[in-house]
């Protein structure tokens, strides 16, 4: 398996497919702790994201990255848009015009993304956001990278299953960034959707190169 | 030449809005709206702010006004789309009334960063807690001297002091290389003045420091004895 453009429309595809399909839940984690308008601003962007795809036929991973990121920020509306945006930008920036991403390459790009997402939002881990998930994923991601020698897959299955760890976790904890923690205390045994939409997001990324 | 500006709302109406009523105080301003999705909702949209920013840009460079916390956002990642172009600059400010304050100082010729700073002036504190706030040393009270040039008028218009005197001595002042307090408060803030509440009748204590000093106190003078050409 490699991880090259053709990788990366399909992996751009399951996000779009995975958001459509957990739309409803993505609302009513959002209808908990926000405004409600997660599922519907994610399931819109990543839908014109495969209206883009199919129209400029990017030639790199890297291309199809940035070009989603431009997407993202233009279609979702709300918070998620700048925030996914800047990390798809980031990710696409780290890979720069390569044609395949290696396993360090990926790591590299998860952490760029997340360092991006960090410097928009200005949320730290434990704060109840996407960063609970896209940290312990760039970490995850790193240490696979270093210690699973070539195999890119275990490098993809280690960050989407620290994603979704990340995202469990962010259950018990007080939303201290967002919409959430206008809720205070309140925030507290909810799923941030955040996290959540960021977990769908690595899990297609495996599934993409199964 | 006039710097131009740029406003991000999450609102369309907002947005434009706020653009009718800055234009009123600033004809020659390039003043461009960026509210709304692309699909007309709620929300910020980073095509319609690059846009806006396409539109704004050929001048003597543009400032951005936002209003809620993810049009900071879509603006920052404006300027990271765009390389971050230079004479672009984001001001941390409360929208209408920096906005106005600003379109006031680029109407008067000031320059970008003196722009930025009438509108950040606008506001209270600023809204970031990791970006300490830009302290305004007034020549004055590091050196100990007194003012270099003084002046003292009385208001002889009937509205006093309201937005568009206030608006024209922020305005003219922020182009002078000058640091002016006019009553004690900052005389490039249009805020500030107003918040004065000097009606008819009132005096007005002008105090200047730096190059332009006199040229500030007679700008200041002229204006007021001339009523601000209002009965």
């Amino acid at each position: 398996m490699v991880l090259d453009v053709v990788w990366a429309v399909k992996w751009l595809t399951l996000c779009a497919q995975a958001m459509a399909e957990h739309r409803v839940e993505l609302i009513e984690l959002d209808r908990a702790i926000g405004d409600s308008d997660h599922g519907e601003n994610m399931d819109r962007g990543f839908q014109a994201v495969l209206d883009k795809l199919a129209e400029a036929a990017p030639e790199t991973p890297g291309a199809a990255l940035k070009l989603t990121a431009m997407t993202l920020m233009s279609k979702v509306g709300g918070a998620a848009g700048p925030l996914y945006g800047t990390a798809f930008l980031r990710a696409a920036a780290a890979l720069g015009d390569s044609a395949e991403i290696e396993p360090a390459a990926w790591a590299g790009a998860l952490a760029a993304a997340r360092d991006g997402i960090v410097a928009r939002g200005k949320a730290e881990p434990g704060d109840k956001t996407m960063v609970d998930a896209w940290t312990p994923a760039a970490e995850a991601a790193r240490a696979a990278a270093e210690n699973g020698g070539p195999d890119v897959l275990t490098v993809l299955v280690a960050a989407a299953e620290a994603a979704e760890a990340g995202a469990v976790a962010t259950d018990p904890l007080m939303a201290r960034k967002g919409r959430a923690s206008y809720l205070g205390e309140r925030s507290i045994g909810h799923r941030d959707p955040g996290a959540a939409s960021t977990a769908l997001i690595l899990r297609a990324a495996v599934g993409a190169a199964a | 030449m006039t710097v131009s500006i740029v406003v991000v709302s999450h609102s369309e109406k907002i947005a434009d809005g706020a653009v009718e009523l800055a234009a009123q105080m600033a004809p020659d301003v390039v003043i461009v709206a960026a509210g709304g999705t692309s699909d007309g909702r709620i929300g910020t949209s980073l095509e319609k702010v690059l846009a806006a920013l396409d539109q704004a840009a050929g001048s003597d460079g543009a400032v951005i006004l936002t209003d809620l916390g993810s049009a900071v956002m879509t603006a920052e990642s404006a300027l990271e789309f765009a390389d971050s172009p230079a004479g672009v600059v984001l001001a941390d400010a409360p929208l209408v009334e920096g906005l106005v304050a600003a379109a006031v100082a680029a109407q008067g010729g000031a320059d970008l960063q003196a722009v930025k700073r009438a509108a950040e002036a606008a506001g209270g504190p600023p809204r970031r807690t990791d970006v300490p706030p830009q302290q305004v040393v007034e020549e004055g009270s590091v050196t100990g001297q007194g003012p270099a040039c003084t002046g003292e008028f009385e208001l002889i218009n009937q509205a006093g002091m309201h937005a568009r005197p206030a608006a024209k001595i922020a305005g003219g002042l922020s182009s002078l290389d000058a640091e002016v307090t006019i009553n004690g408060v900052d005389g490039t803030s249009m805020t500030s003045l107003m918040t004065l509440a000097a009606g008819k009748g009132s005096l007005l204590h002008v105090e200047a420091w730096g190059v332009d000093a006199e040229r500030a106190v007679n700008y200041v003078g002229g204006l007021v004895q001339a009523g601000f050409g209002e009965p």
